[in-house]
């Protein structure tokens, strides 16, 4: 079996003796849109700091692109569930900070261009001046969004990006990373706890157990067909099955797979569903 | 508006009554007591020719002294007679100087301590015992090192400013929020770059704070230690006028050098507010 592009390699976090996580095993390939669902407390922030090397996973190791990842690096951007805006600094200063990173040789002007443009992508042409105090909470995770998307990474890595937000705003801004994404083809991981924004969003969804000694205990292929709508997407064939599926699991499953691995577990083999192929279409296939 | 009116009057209202009772309570009663030997009373002074203290002066007094003192601050008749403005400019000069120095030295090493545990760990015990020595403390050993008052006078300055922008950098530093760090981090940018571009904004609010108190501190400090040093400043122009018997000289001087203190304190309550910043 190939090498996923990016190989996250039994990697495992421990408090003192205790493992929140341990044997985690998953790969994403470029292009595809991955979300990492789980309750609170299974380490799916951690796991996501793991990724942008912020931390150090206790065993294990993550491979990008044939390359050990062993810190951050410019490849990989984050948005921030809490957004962390440089207060001090206005809209277009927080995206420009990020572009001045990634093209240090580039003059001062075509810095700002940059940044302008890519204020412009998420609709925030009018707040460039202000500071993220006098924004909204969702234009500051419009910003994040900008400063993320502006160093051009080859993977973006976003932390619950919008469980900050009214339902109104987070709607809206999911559509808003829906069309970015698709737009650039950009390979994407989310951590969430929302459903529908993992089904809206997502090519795969991970089904992570409760902690302690989480495990990706099932592996959701999410057939809806693209471009997705938000407001139609329910009425999509095998969405109710999907959905059902998914909340089943965090309402019943994930507790109760919690802890135990069956007999027999692999970490490197978490078995895939495809809960919304109706039997029509596995027929066909 | 109508508040600070109302304030302003009140304001008003109090001054003339404290200083109408004081001009009336200084006011002297008319010369009793045994009359002295005329000429032995010319050799004492006016008061003394009454058998009397040298009288409190009065407000009106005061006023009067303070035309003349401020009417020519820059004077310089020889070494013991200068304008007020004079002995104002060389205290000015002593605690720029010395709050200069003190903040070239605890804002670098404030960085520093803020941003290495192990650094704080060691330096907070010698931080903790020296702080609440008086500065005045360190004058015989600032006298008996570098062997000149005026560089002495300095030192005591430096030492006295240096705890609170020490303390304030290092606190401001080490309490930058962690995810502004993982952002610089996530981007790639050099431990310079992140110590100029994002701890020093984050921290230049709780570093202006303790520069404020610093300059506080050295004002107040400085009248003692040029008390104790002599020579020049508005200290020395104290403790000269009561040599003199100048009480009206020193009320004056009280005005000006909290008028100065205040002044030294809005100036860096704008700069504070230049660099403040809200979530």
């Amino acid at each position: 079996m190939p090498r996923p592009w990016l190989s996250v390699e039994g990697i495992a976090r421990r408090y003192g003796a205790r493992p929140v996580f341990r044997d985690l095993w998953f790969g994403v390939e470029r292009g595809e849109f991955v979300a990492l669902i789980g309750h609170s407390g299974c380490g799916k922030t951690t796991i996501l700091n793991i990724l942008a090397g912020l931390e150090a996973p206790d065993a294990g190791t993550v491979v990008m692109d044939g390359r050990q990842v062993s810190g951050p690096a410019l490849d990989r951007a984050v948005i921030f569930q809490s957004h962390a805006l440089l207060p001090w600094l206005s809209a277009l200063g927080n995206v420009a900070f990020a572009v001045r990173s990634r093209h240090r040789d580039w003059p001062r002007s075509r810095v700002q261009d940059h940044a302008r443009r890519v204020l412009d992508m998420v609709g925030l042409t009018e707040a460039a001046g202000r500071r993220p105090a006098e924004l909204s909470g969702g234009m500051k995770q419009r910003v994040g969004i900008a400063r993320a998307l502006a160093i051009e990474p080859s993977l973006l890595l976003m932390d619950e990006p919008f469980s900050a937000l009214d339902a109104l705003t987070r709607g809206t801004l999911q559509d808003e990373v829906l069309r970015l994404v698709s737009d650039a083809g950009q390979t994407a991981l989310v951590i969430t706890h929302d459903v529908d924004e993992a089904i809206l969003l997502a090519d795969r969804i991970l089904l992570m157990t409760n902690g302690p000694d989480a495990r990706v205990a099932e592996i959701v292929v999410n057939t809806l067909p693209r471009p997705r709508d938000r407001q139609t997407i329910h009425r999509t064939p095998g969405h109710h099955a999907l959905r059902s599926h998914i909340v089943d699991f965090l309402v019943a499953r994930s507790r109760t797979l919690a802890g135990s691995r069956p007999e027999g577990w692999d970490g490197r083999r978490v078995p895939e569903v495809r809960p919304a192929v109706t039997p029509i279409e596995e027929t066909i296939s | 508006m109508a508040l600070r009116l109302r304030s302003a009057l009140l304001l008003l209202l109090i001054l003339a009554a404290a200083l109408g009772a004081w001009q009336i309570a200084a006011t002297p009663a008319a010369p009793t007591g045994p009359a002295l030997d005329p000429e032995y009373a010319k050799l004492l002074g006016t008061a003394a020719q009454g058998g009397q203290q040298t009288p409190m002066p009065r407000p009106s007094d005061i006023a009067a002294r303070a035309w003349q003192l401020l009417r020519d601050p820059f004077y310089v008749h020889g070494a013991n007679d200068q304008g007020i403005g004079i002995q104002l400019g060389w205290s000015l000069l002593r605690v720029l100087t010395g709050f200069g120095l003190a903040a070239l030295v605890a804002i670098p090493l404030g960085f520093l301590i803020g941003m290495s545990p192990v650094l704080h760990g060691a330096l907070d015990p010698i931080i903790q015992v020296l702080r609440p020595v008086s500065p005045l403390a360190w004058m015989p050993l600032a006298l008996y090192t570098i062997r000149d008052s005026g560089a002495s006078a300095i030192f005591v300055i430096f030492i006295c400013a240096i705890w609170p922008m020490l303390l304030n950098t290092s606190f401001g530093v080490a309490s930058v929020r962690r995810e502004w760090l993982n952002v610089a981090r996530t981007l790639e940018a050099g431990p310079w770059r992140t110590a100029l571009a994002v701890i020093l904004p984050a921290a230049a609010p709780t570093i202006m704070t303790g520069a404020r108190i610093s300059i506080g501190i050295a004002w107040l400090v400085i009248v003692a230690a040029e008390m104790l040093v002599g020579g020049t400043g508005i200290g020395y122009f104290v403790w000269n006028q009561w040599n003199n018997l100048a009480i009206a000289d020193i009320v004056v001087a009280i005005l000006v050098i909290g008028l100065v203190g205040m002044a030294l304190d809005q100036l860096l309550g704008r700069a504070a507010r230049a660099v403040a910043w809200r979530e």
